[in-house]
């Protein structure tokens, strides 16, 4: 169980390396969230300042972390294809290590490049008008929460980087997963313009929990929802929380499993 | 004592419809070198699949220095080092950073495993390149620090799966050079190859594998005896060959092979020279003028022609078009 872990770590170093030697990556993971931030920040934020107290960009900012975190899974998913299509996973598997260590070690590097991201993010949206206003403690938490969402997240990448052909089929599911997650949900807009159906799908998504649990840590009064008095809406932390459970819960042993018995491409 | 010892390996794909072993057997002596010769598709990359226990065989029975690969596959991990048709390495990092990833992966200590990578760029003629990306390596350089990771932690036995399929003839040397040195050390070898020459010059013993099984076994020398000492090959005109492959027929009294491409005709014989002054004669008195003739110990290309009834360029060009088609008709059908 120790060496697990520390083949794990060892892969983790890995990820951490790689980012050290092609740069871009970390450059362009941070660019493109950040750019999201400006542009809702000033092309939308005009036009949906009503009602929000402390301007759209309070509103915002929630959103976009998780929408950053979620996209991060797609990353995690061609990573894992790519070493797929080049025999990598070959080598890997017929080292003597736990078998586990790859995909968890994958999972864990993953998470720390959201770190990077996160505190980018955080710094750019300070600079265009962004106040928590709540405890440092609760802040703190609000950012361990995201990174925990981003972390189960990047499970799902992790099997649909097993299961997917190649690189390019894997950015065209993992965007059939993230977009319709990310938009259909209260990050960028209040669910209420929505049609009924929508509204309804927008307000049991993990996506929507979450960006409502991170609102209400960085001190946003934010109910949400129609049917007022949902469980999802009332307690976006709990819910937030069960969703991180159950995506792990289904999605570690499923890709541990399928790790074990794929073959090369 | 038998390093590796497999038996009866049987192992379909695409649901039973590709046989890729076929119940195969063979074995290989501690010290030694065993090269599985075939053509592609003839079923090596899943035999050392199983072995690096990549794979599991439908049947069949298989250990690796005496442990079972399918019971305890985590204890064969230990003892082995697999080099496969590609370089498996990570492409943006160093050639230094991989190996010492790798070392760290079999349990060394940072410095240890360090060191190690250090010793192995070395002995690979690597130590120039360590700090540039893999992705600015040339094949040859690859092969060899793919092989460099898999003998991290001195593999009791080595799989290579056709090192040097794809290399130039100068990165083919090299490798040669690399894994004789290998032998030398006295590591276990298996190696598979679809090049005859390189069983030839690398293996101690040769097992010939056609769609799934051994269809020979044994030393480089023993299998070209097998199929005749010497063989005699004589090139005519067109308009010719029958008559010369008669004529070669009553020399040799054996089966006569005819290369149309190269209006070769050959056969072994067992007489050597008087054979050859025989079917001078012979020609001569029909009247017919041999472009080339030559007395020629048989290469491994005749040994698998004679098992096979085929070249192993000819299964190696079927294997190419079928690829082809089955490309074709997945991209018809999307």
């Amino acid at each position: 169980m120790k060496r697990a872990i520390i083949d794990a770590l060892i892969i983790t170093r890995r990820q951490l390396l790689l980012l050290r030697r092609v740069p871009e990556v970390l450059i362009f993971s941070t660019i493109q969230p950040v750019m999201f931030v400006l542009l809702f920040r000033y092309v939308f934020g005009g036009s949906i300042t009503a009602g929000m107290p402390g301007g759209y960009v309070q509103f915002l900012m929630p959103g976009i972390f998780v929408q950053t975190v979620a996209f991060t899974l797609a990353g995690t998913a061609s990573g894992v294809a790519e070493d797929m299509t080049k025999g990598l996973i070959d080598r890997y598997r017929s080292l003597p290590i736990a078998r586990s260590a790859l995909v968890f070690g994958k999972t864990l590097g993953d998470s720390t490049l959201n770190i990077v991201v996160l505190m980018t993010m955080g710094a750019a949206g300070y600079i265009v008008g962004w106040r928590p206003t709540s405890s440092p403690v609760k802040i703190l938490l609000a950012f361990i929460f995201l990174l925990g969402f981003g972390y189960s997240l990047s499970w799902i990448g992790i099997f649909i980087g097993l299961v997917a052909k190649d690189v390019r089929t894997v950015q065209n599911m993992s965007f059939l997963v993230t977009f319709p997650l990310t938009f259909l949900s209260n990050a960028f807009a209040p669910t209420t313009g929505m049609p009924k159906a929508l509204q309804y799908f927008a307000e049991w998504n993990p996506v929507s929990t979450m960006v409502a649990a991170a609102r209400e840590l960085f001190g946003l009064k934010n109910r949400f929802g129609v049917t007022a008095g949902s469980f999802p809406s009332q307690h976006p932390l709990t819910m937030s929380f069960v969703y991180m459970i159950i995506i792990l819960l289904v999605f570690v042993p499923i890709s541990v499993n399928k790790y074990k018995n794929v073959a090369k491409r | 004592m038998k390093t590796v010892v497999v038996e009866e390996l049987v192992r379909t794909y695409d649901k039973g419809n590709v046989r890729a072993l076929d119940g195969l057997s063979l074995d290989v002596e501690e010290g030694t070198v065993l090269s599985v010769l075939g053509p592609n598709g003839a079923g090596k990359t899943t035999v050392v699949r199983i072995l690096a226990t990549l794979l599991a065989p439908d049947s069949g029975h298989a250990t690796v220095g005496g442990i079972d690969v399918i019971k305890h596959p985590e204890k064969v991990r230990e003892i082995i080092g697999l080099s496969g048709q590609y370089a498996a390495l990570d492409e943006v990092l160093t050639g230094w950073d991989n190996l010492v990833m790798f070392g760290r992966l079999y349990h060394l200590s940072k410095k240890q495993a360090e060191a190690r990578a250090e010793e192995l760029l070395e002995r690979f003629s690597l130590t120039d390149s360590a700090r540039r990306a893999i992705k600015t390596y040339s094949g040859g350089m690859r092969r060899r620090l793919d092989l460099a990771a898999s003998l991290i932690v001195k593999p009791k036995v080595l799989f290579l799966d056709e090192p040097t399929t794809g290399l130039d003839p100068r990165g083919r040397q090299e490798m040669w050079g690399v894994i004789e040195e290998l032998v030398k050390d006295g590591v276990t070898l298996l190696l598979t190859t679809q090049y005859l020459d390189e069983a030839d010059q690398l293996a101690d013993d040769i097992v010939v594998v056609d769609h799934g099984k051994v269809i020979a076994r044994g030393t480089s020398d023993a299998l070209k005896k097998q199929i005749g000492g010497e063989q005699l090959q004589v090139v005519v005109a067109q308009s010719n060959i029958a008559k010369t492959m008669e004529i070669v027929a009553q020399v040799s009294q054996a089966k006569v092979q005819l290369d149309e491409g190269l209006r070769r005709i050959s056969a072994p014989v067992t007489t050597g020279s008087s054979a050859l002054v025989d079917v001078l004669r012979l020609l001569d008195s029909s009247g017919i003028h041999p472009l080339d003739i030559a007395l020629q110990r048989p290469s491994l290309d005749d040994v698998f022609m004679s098992l096979t009834g085929h070249t192993a360029e000819e299964d190696l060009a079927v294997a190419e078009s079928e690829k082809k088609t089955k490309k074709k008709t997945k991209r018809s059908r999307s």
